[in-house]
């Protein structure tokens, strides 16, 4: 039965997550937009806490939570995580990309480590490098090569956009063991950071998320262990370990929207803070035509933000209930992205100077959501999947 | 409930009714919308269907010959979803009744309830309205122009009401009027002295639903006519559940909006091939795809609100204002992917371009 109301259980990790945004990221979210790069230390106290993480796989013979199967609603890790990633983001969306031992690598490693491997790699910051100088949005198009020779791998390419490529232990890199086999051809692997061979060639300056590390790697005849490759090393004749990769952004996807949902509330809570002090009462009964602009330009985004939430809440809802959710994922995310983008930039113009002036953090936040309309596929691409799924058209039919 | 858990599922029971009215819908109203807009008729018989569901007998108490079922806001919404997905007009006709009896069953005195509910358990579709809106700029609901005022053992009504829907049959009407520093709500009954029904009015949209003008001239009603007695209703629930049930309907109007387009759009071929497959249609459906889903979280988010006790004054509110924003802006679309063939009657998205303008400006059409 439809029960949006949110639970009580819900509300109390909202509350207690809020404290903690509020009592620890808030107050160094500027001192780390400024001195990029540099390592915020304060985060060590999370690197037991693996938001970005997932559950570990079942063992063989391992029993099934006995609720598995009885049609009744769940309590799961996907909706816990995007209610917590909206409220760390409340705090600085940059610096939960910084938690240590939380890496996008690491929730690859958790989805298809070997026993061995989880053992090895378990507890290292893993980082994920997907994106090339001629390979974004395409993915499938990526010339890193890995060639088995002996018993090592060697790799050879270019990586960039990697995410804590500089506080890492290591980094999953997407290569292609076989250029001519297209998109079953590419695998991923672990890279330890100090292999010979592998490069941390330099760090970008970015719009915003300045306090997360982002940077390109070099593989020059990088040789690692047979054995770092995650998953099969066959390459089949059909695309389904392509596919299963990408399926990896379907749990990823509403974990973008919820950062967007954050970083959008933060700039409506300082906006309403201030419409408040200086006399405007927001109490939902007034004629749409009757109030301010400001006032309904306010609700109006209080509107979107409670429909970026529901999306998301449901995509990941969906994960949590076992449901095939890669169209609502990327409707999560689409809606999101944008509107959080559209939200910290109106704020800006409510907030008038105090939306311009780095005294306070709403130009932050406006530079800060940019990104969430970007990474883990642009919006364009997620409209592409979305008009793709509802039109029942292949990816040679609609371009 | 003992212990809330959210779920975006249906249950059976939902899953049913649903079927049912969609069912309902496809038989009687979708190959028939067009002449009923055109012909600015709404056959009494597709009512009286409607009406044999018995879902506003299932609203109310046994003691008063209904069925006790507890009224359901979010069921309402997904019965309300699916008719105006079929017609608005037809949505806000059949359930007239429906918003007249669930709110003298849930605001009204012992009197009000065993007075009144009893009709809305019989065979046959008992007309009942409720007068709402009024023709004046910047109209704002909680502040009728409309009057109530105490004399001698009764009310003196007098004001002005449009968009009164089947007003010249309802047996009865809910008046909002303002009374004792609020708004409120009066049970007026047909034939009353001093309630004038004016022509047909001519609107933009809702071409097969007929309303009216009705002014009131020192209409004197019995004291207990009042709503909820002396002390009168709570009004903003009346407006908060009158909200949802509008979301439900732009949600409705826009999913009707958004599968014509969409199918359309596999079918119409231009430069050799279907114009979906152009990102710039492409992506206009994908918009209105999630939009439609969004405009329903957000209905049913409120509906939840009232259905675990809670007010729902800021769901509603926002509810209604992402509605009727976005039930706009994708019929608008709706119409702009079939290019010429949107603007001409031959096809739906026009009607519901016209339709969907009401979402934003009308209140107290339907309810939940």
């Amino acid at each position: 039965m439809i029960n949006l109301e949110t639970p009580d259980y819900i509300n109390n990790m909202r509350s207690s997550m809020n404290n903690l945004a509020k009592g620890v990221l808030r107050p160094i979210a500027r001192k780390y937009d400024e001195s990029e790069h540099a390592y915020p230390t304060e985060l060590e106290m999370f690197r037991n806490i693996k938001v970005m993480g997932r559950p570990k796989k079942k063992k063989d013979g391992e029993q099934a939570s006995p609720d598995k199967g009885n049609g009744k609603p769940k309590r799961g890790m996907n909706l816990g995580t995007v209610v917590t990633i909206e409220e760390m983001c409340w705090g600085d969306a940059g610096l939960l990309l910084s938690l240590p031992n939380s890496g996008l690598g690491n929730a690859a490693i958790a989805a298809v480590a070997t026993d061995e491997q989880l053992e090895k790699f378990g507890d290292k910051w893993a980082a994920m490098a997907i994106t090339e100088p001629g390979s974004g949005s395409d993915s499938g198009s990526i010339t890193t090569t890995a060639k088995l020779e002996g018993d090592e791998w060697v790799l050879n390419g270019e990586k960039i956009f990697v995410t804590c490529a500089d506080r890492c232990d290591v980094v999953v890199v997407w290569a292609t063991v076989d250029k001519s086999a297209g998109k079953s051809a590419i695998k991923s692997f672990i890279v330890e950071k100090d292999r010979p061979g592998f490069k941390l060639e330099h760090l970008e300056h970015k719009l915003g998320i300045r306090s997360s590390d982002t940077g390109t790697f070099v593989l020059d005849n990088c040789r690692i262990p047979k054995s770092n490759i995650l998953g099969d090393s066959e390459v089949k004749t059909s695309t389904d370990g392509f596919k299963g990769v990408m399926k990896t952004f379907d749990n990823t996807r509403p974990m973008v929207a919820s950062m967007a949902i954050g970083i959008a509330r933060a700039a409506l809570d300082f906006t309403r803070e201030k419409l408040e002090e200086n006399g405007f009462v927001l109490d939902y009964s007034k004629n749409l035509n009757n109030i301010s602009s400001l006032e309904k330009e306010f609700y109006t985004m209080e509107a979107n933000l409670e429909a970026m939430r529901m999306l998301t809440w449901r995509a990941a809802w969906m994960a949590d209930n076992e449901k095939f959710n890669n169209v609502e994922a990327s409707m999560a995310k689409a809606k999101s992205g944008r509107y959080g983008t559209l939200i910290t930039q109106k704020c800006c113009e409510l907030l008038g100077p105090l939306g311009f002036s780095q005294q306070y953090l709403a130009e932050k936040w406006m530079r800060d959501s940019k990104i969430m309309d970007i990474f883990e596929g642009t919006g364009q691409i997620q409209h592409l999947i979305i008009a793709r799924n509802v039109l029942e058209m292949s990816s040679s039919e609609l371009k | 409930m003992s212990e809330n858990i959210i779920s975006f599922d249906l249950s059976e029971e939902q899953v049913m009714m649903k079927e049912t009215i969609s069912q309902l819908v496809k038989n009687n109203i979708l190959d028939n919308a067009h002449n009923m807009d055109e012909n600015k008729d709404l056959p009494l018989e597709f009512l009286q269907k409607f009406w044999g569901l018995g879902i506003p007998a299932s609203n109310i108490p046994e003691a008063y010959g209904g069925f006790g079922m507890d009224s359901s806001p979010s069921m309402n919404a997904i019965v309300l979803e699916e008719l105006a997905c079929g017609d608005m007009s037809f949505a806000i006709a059949a359930t007239l009744p429906l918003l007249f009896a669930l709110t003298v069953s849930e605001m009204g005195t012992e009197d009000q309830k065993s007075k009144y509910l009893p009709s809305f358990c019989s065979e046959k579709f008992f007309p009942a309205t409720a007068a709402v809106n009024e023709m004046r700029f910047g109209f704002d609901a909680s502040q009728p122009a409309t009057t109530a005022v105490k004399k001698n053992g009764s009310y003196i009504i007098n004001g002005g009401k449009c968009f009164v829907p089947l007003a010249d049959s309802a047996e009865l009407m809910l008046v909002a009027a303002f009374c004792d520093n609020k708004a409120d709500l009066f049970i007026v009954e047909k034939g009353t002295p001093g309630v004038t029904v004016q022509e047909r009015e001519k609107n933009l949209g809702l071409y097969a639903l007929a309303t009216n003008e009705v002014t009131f001239k020192d209409c004197e009603i019995p004291a207990e006519n009042r709503l909820g007695g002396d002390q009168g209703c709570n009004f903003d629930l009346f407006l908060q559940k009158s909200r949802i049930a509008l979301s439900a309907i732009g949600t409705g109007i826009s999913r009707a909006s958004y599968e014509y387009a969409k199918s359309y759009a596999r079918e119409r071929k231009q430069f050799g091939e279907p114009i979906a497959s152009r990102q710039s249609i492409a992506f206009m459906i994908a918009e209105m795809a999630y939009e439609v889903d969004a405009m329903r979280l957000l209905t049913w988010k409120a509906a939840s609100a009232l259905e675990n006790g809670k007010d729902a004054r800021r769901e509603s509110y926002l509810a209604k204002l992402y509605a009727g924003d976005m039930t706009m802006k994708i019929t608008d679309y709706g119409v702009q992917i079939l290019g010429g063939h949107g603007y001409v009657r031959d096809h739906p998205v026009e009607r519901y371009y016209r339709n969907g303008r009401g979402i934003a400006i009308l209140e107290g059409m339907a309810l939940v």
